[in-house]
């Protein structure tokens, strides 16, 4: 029989970014929050300490700070006619756990999804029309527009200090900054970081060949900067152990050195660690919450935390497998493309181009989680479909992130993989290569969502997650387009050796690591029939419930997720306290 | 660690000559002698085997020497603690399955389903590394270990494509895990047991732990880094 706790106004489930935003408004404004979290707390000192954070396989190879999938994991199938088996130890994509969430160990690449990406439905439409939507792609505008959504863009970027170059302050291009980007209210709060040599080398050549690159825009610190809530971040030191591992020098903006310690500030939030949220309860009409139960992972122990408002701030997945385990929301139904919770389950497309320079050293260890050089001019709306048949794009990188060698050891195609012949190349080309990838959009697919498993279950008797999902022709064009003009980049930097061109091109595995950006399963719209969650994230069946995060995407764009999550944490919470605590009900007339 | 002070030499002596494949019985005279690593360069992992059984150990040494030979560039794998590596791996949490969901029901899976072996990893590789012998024995009449280099480079690269039938173990899982354990094992932190004296470290020009480069991104672009690479045990 689970404890019956105190109510408070407001439970946040999960402490990664989303929650953390969440609970700093929230106790600024005066409510009593408390946050969920389900894994452990970690502190800079001393847990990010040198020289023990500086271990590749404790943290990247063996996954210290990310979910442990034996507690709790999710079951795939590329298509509804197989049989969706565990994903049994990580790979695709990680997922991470504890206070901090994977705003820890991400990487710090922040960007700004364009205004086209917020209304892209519309803006195919009227610059290709309807009839170049693909068969079952399921298209579709944010109900919000860049423009409504740029003022909380740059409350993220200015709360999580983002180095970085404008390329359009107010709709004057400036120049060094991407000028696709869309019209920003200010610059970056700091300036970009130092570039490498391969970065040096990518941009010119790309300058060469007409296109517009501009500075990876970083949460890597480029100076020591203070945040507007106070709260001091240190100077990156190009380290190279970014993504994986905490930052010891409290360089890279995470909600444990940001968010969260400024709520902590108000005597009305209070975290709650270890504590394992299983399922939302609702009220017997179905149509409002009463807050949520939770397992004390130390002790077995259940407890309800009953509460005004619940708000879901877990990793997406996590949201939309809490959604569909308390019965919230219609769930969405391949067959007859009805029902809406675990709809728009969307991924990215990766590819690398990998060169060689026998004649050049690059230090790869000197990197930062975000220092890079990006081509936009190939993503969204940038350029002219019409002659290539495909809808989204990929922004195109020199990446200069790290050069940790059980993971980093580039070699020319054909060198042998163990020998002497192995050794002799390992050591000879880890100085000398210098990567490009592209990062690609995908769009929603009538047959790609999220669902329970009916066989396998979590370690509290809960079914797990299944993933359905595949790449679609329309990606398979994309990633081949844009990896041809990867490739045409890395032949212009003129390299001794250069990787044979690889675009996605086989169906979707969840084994080799590509992106932890999973988006979708409770997307934002304007119609309940269509979308889990309305303009502020607010349930449509269940008006104190908000769902908060990358969850929302109705597709997924050629970007990094985070700048637009933070986007909508802030905006969401603006909702919350401005509109929703004043009339308690739904935001939008269903 | 339970067998500390307890040299490498003497944990030989004293287990006979089950795990004595290090040197002269490994019938392989046509591979280059292995260089000893430098006297400065103890072990921080004390010899022996925690998992490995010594027909287990003598497998692992041949086959990550096979992978890390001796030349002039670094020591063999056994001689940088590769196999220790690896032993202490198994004989750990990751290979008893921490970090993965091992409930059924079991089904075999697509390729892009990934790893749906019922086995944590300790057990894919004894079962594994028996199926392995069982093979080579049919096929040769002598174990892995005891390969000519030819034999044992058609062994592996079968391995690799995933050719080798194997009973209960699909044979490219096999090798995607003995491959990363061993090369894990050549470029990990030494304190887990291999990289002795940071030779995988010097081998590809990795400066290890020490990583304050804010300055060193201007002043050595273009430019080759050097400095003795420094490891947790360095800064403890």
């Amino acid at each position: 029989m689970a404890t019956k706790l105190k109510p408070v106004d407001v439970v946040i489930v999960g402490m990664g970014w989303t929650g953390g935003i969440l609970a700093k408004e929230l106790s600024d404004a005066g409510l009593t929050v408390l946050g969920l979290e389900r894994g452990v707390n970690r502190t800079t000192e001393p847990d990010f300490s040198v020289p023990m954070i500086r271990d590749e396989l404790r943290y990247a190879i063996r996954h210290e700070l990310y979910m442990d999938v034996s507690r709790d994991t999710l079951t795939f199938r590329n298509a509804a006619r197989e049989t969706a088996l565990p994903m049994r130890r990580l790979g695709s994509f990680l997922p991470g756990e504890g206070v901090g969430g994977a705003g820890l160990h991400w990487n710090g690449q922040t960007y700004r999804f364009s205004p086209s990406d917020h209304r892209l439905r519309t803006r195919v439409t009227e610059r290709y029309g309807e009839t170049f939507i693909p068969e079952g792609m399921q298209l579709a505008d944010w109900p919000m527009s860049y423009d409504e959504l740029e003022p909380y863009y740059d409350k993220f970027e200015y709360m999580a200090g983002i180095s970085g170059q404008a390329g359009n302050i107010r709709g004057e291009t400036v120049e060094g900054g991407n000028p696709f980007e869309g019209p920003r209210s200010r610059g970056y709060p700091n300036p970009p970081l130092k570039a490498s040599l391969s970065g040096v080398m990518y941009e010119a050549a790309a300058r060469e060949l007409g296109y517009h690159p501009f500075p990876r825009p970083a949460a890597n610190m480029s100076r020591a900067y203070v945040n507007p809530d106070g709260m001091s971040l240190g100077e990156c030191q190009y380290c190279g152990h970014c993504e994986n591992f905490g930052c010891e020098a409290n360089a890279k903006a995470s909600p444990h050195i940001t968010v969260i310690p400024a709520a902590q500030k108000n005597a009305n939030f209070s975290l709650r660690t270890q504590a394992w949220v299983t399922r939302v309860d609702l009220h017997p009409d179905g149509k409002r919450a009463k807050g949520v139960t939770y397992t004390d992972v130390r002790t077995g122990e259940e407890f309800e935390q009953p509460a005004d408002i619940v708000a879901l701030c877990a990793y997406g997945l996590g949201n939309v497998h809490l959604m569909l385990l308390s019965g919230i929301g219609a769930p969405y139904d391949p067959e007859t493309a009805t029902g809406v919770v675990g709809k728009g389950y969307c991924y990215q497309l990766t590819s690398t181009v990998q060169t060689f320079f026998q004649d050049k050293n690059f230090n790869p260890f000197m990197g930062a989680g975000s220092l890079g050089v990006v081509v936009d001019d190939f993503n969204g709306d940038n350029f002219d479909h019409g002659p290539h048949g495909f809808i989204g794009g990929a922004s195109i990188i020199n990446a200069t992130t790290h050069g940790r060698p059980i993971a980093y050891r580039p070699l020319p195609p054909g060198t042998p993989k163990w020998g002497s012949q192995w050794k002799a190349a390992a050591g000879h080309w880890y100085g000398r290569a210098a990567s490009i990838g592209t990062q690609g959009s995908n769009m929603a697919s009538r047959g790609n969502y999220l669902s329970l498993d009916p066989t396998y279950r979590n370690a509290f008797g809960q079914p797990l997650l299944r993933m359905t999902y595949d790449f679609t022709e329309n990606d398979f064009k994309q990633s081949a387009f844009t990896t041809r003009i990867a490739h045409d980049i890395g032949r212009a930097m003129g390299p001794t050796h250069i990787s044979p061109l690889a675009p996605k091109s086989s169906s979707y595995s969840i084994v080799p690591y590509q992106s932890t950006h999973n988006t979708g399963g409770a997307i934002t719209g304007d119609d309940p029939r269509t979308s889990a969650v309305n303009r502020y994230l607010q349930s449509w069946d269940v008006s104190n419930l908000f769902v908060v995060g990358a969850s929302a995407f109705p597709q997924n764009a050629g970007y990094n997720p985070t700048g637009a999550v933070g986007a909508l944490a802030y905006w969401t919470a603006d909702a919350i306290r401005n509109r929703y605590v004043a009339a308690p009900g739904p935001l939008v007339p269903a | 660690m339970t067998d500390e002070g307890l040299d490498r030499r003497r944990f030989l002596g004293a287990i006979g000559a089950g795990a004595a494949t290090l040197g002269a019985d490994v019938a392989d005279a046509a591979e280059p002698a292995p260089i000893a690593a430098s006297p400065a360069a103890d072990p921080v992992a004390p010899a022996g085997y925690q998992f490995l059984n010594p027909d287990e150990a003598a497998f692992m040494e041949a086959f990550v020497d096979h992978l890390i030979p001796a030349d002039a560039l670094s020591p063999s794998g056994t001689e940088l603690g590769v196999a220790v590596y690896a032993d202490r791996q198994l004989a750990g949490a990751w290979g008893k399955g921490a970090r993965m969901y091992l409930q059924g029901p079991w089904r075999k899976g697509t390729p892009n389903q990934g790893w749906q072996s019922p086995m944590a990893p300790a057990d894919l590789v004894k079962a594994g590394i028996a199926a392995l012998d069982a093979h080579c024995r049919r096929v040769a009449k002598l174990p892995f270990e005891r390969l000519a280099p030819d034999a044992r480079e058609e062994t592996v690269a079968a391995l690799a494509q995933g050719k080798i039938e194997l009973d209960g173990v699909p044979s490219k899982l096999l090798f995607d895990t003995l491959y990363a354990l061993a090369t894990e094992g050549l470029f990990a932190d030494p304190i887990y047991g291999g990289n002795r004296d940071k030779a995988g470290w010097r081998l590809v020009g990795f400066p290890g732990v020490i990583a304050t480069h804010a300055q060193d991104i201007e002043t050595y672009r273009g430019r080759r880094y050097e400095a003795e690479p420094m490891s947790i045990a360095d800064m403890s």
